[in-house]
């Protein structure tokens, strides 16, 4: 499995998303949810905050696929690290494309916890590089 | 308009200014669950949580961590965040309140261009650590 990469997946940033997600986090800075405000700050749209991308790989499923490729019941998975590295900003309007890989896998406490380590690389409509994602997702086998 | 921070005022061991949210309800849950794309039911449904051996609903760990980025973007420019990454240490629930704090632990680069690494942790109203991570800054 270390190694394998699964399809490529399209993600579009919608400006109602991004509204929503940043009321849902309690975001109150402007530039995340008013397209003028954005735009004075620089931005040619509503930027995402830095954690949309992982919501990019959920909707487009990314960390399910890996589990039920495993064989892997969800309800004995939890997330245990996120990361991200980030190249060019995200905003409204924008269409990701993403791949997902899976890049180490460890088992740990015996191997009544299995580690399994992801890493997706973002690109936008442009192909620009814009955000690399790592995520550690923990698996209880007991 | 706030004053933008400059690489030659920040010092190893500088506090960021703390960001706190809660207590975190139900209809944020709802809210977030909608936003994020995670539907999952241990964090909006009591009864799904207990029979996953949870003592009940918990918080979405990417909403403590969206709590934990607004240290960074309360801080700076988001363009200005090179990484930020954490790991999840222990579950929140409804009704916690969650502290985000970031210390400075280290700037390399000369005195125009430094990147400035944080330490980052988010924290319940007991003083338990939910959230433990760390981040770059790019501050010219």
């Amino acid at each position: 499995m270390i190694g394998k990469a699964y399809d490529r997946f399209t993600v579009d940033v919608e400006k109602g998303r991004l509204r929503a997600f940043a009321k849902a986090i309690g975001e109150t800075n402007p530039i995340y949810l008013d397209e003028e405000a954005a735009r004075k700050a620089g931005y040619q749209s509503i930027p995402a905050p830095p954690t949309f991308p992982f919501v990019a790989a959920m909707e487009a499923n990314q960390p399910f696929l890996i589990l039920a490729d495993m064989g892997i019941d969800k309800t004995r998975s939890v997330h245990g690290e996120q990361h991200f590295t980030y190249h060019k900003p995200i905003v409204a309007g924008d269409v990701l494309v993403g791949q997902q890989r899976i890049v180490e896998m460890y088992d740990k406490k015996g191997g009544a916890l299995t580690f399994i380590v992801t890493e997706t690389r973002l690109e936008n409509q442009l192909s620009e590089h814009v955000c690399d994602m790592r995520t550690v997702i923990v698996v209880r086998n007991s | 308009m706030k004053i933008p921070v400059r690489a030659a005022d920040v010092t190893v061991g500088d506090a960021l200014p703390p960001v706190t949210h809660g207590p975190v309800d139900r209809v944020q849950l709802a809210l977030f669950a909608a936003s994020s794309g995670d539907h999952n039911p241990i964090h909006l449904d009591d009864a799904v949580a207990r029979a996953n051996g949870l003592p009940g609903a918990i918080v979405h760990g990417m909403l403590s961590m969206a709590f934990l980025g607004q240290v960074l973007t309360g801080w700076v420019p988001q363009l200005q965040i090179r990484s930020f990454g954490t790991r999840f240490a222990s579950m929140a629930y409804p009704g916690d309140m969650i502290t985000c704090k970031g210390v400075v632990t280290a700037k390399e680069g000369e005195a125009g261009k430094a990147l400035v690494k944080v330490d980052l942790r988010a924290e319940n109203q007991k003083g338990e650590t939910l959230l433990a991570g760390n981040a770059e800054i790019l501050l010219s």
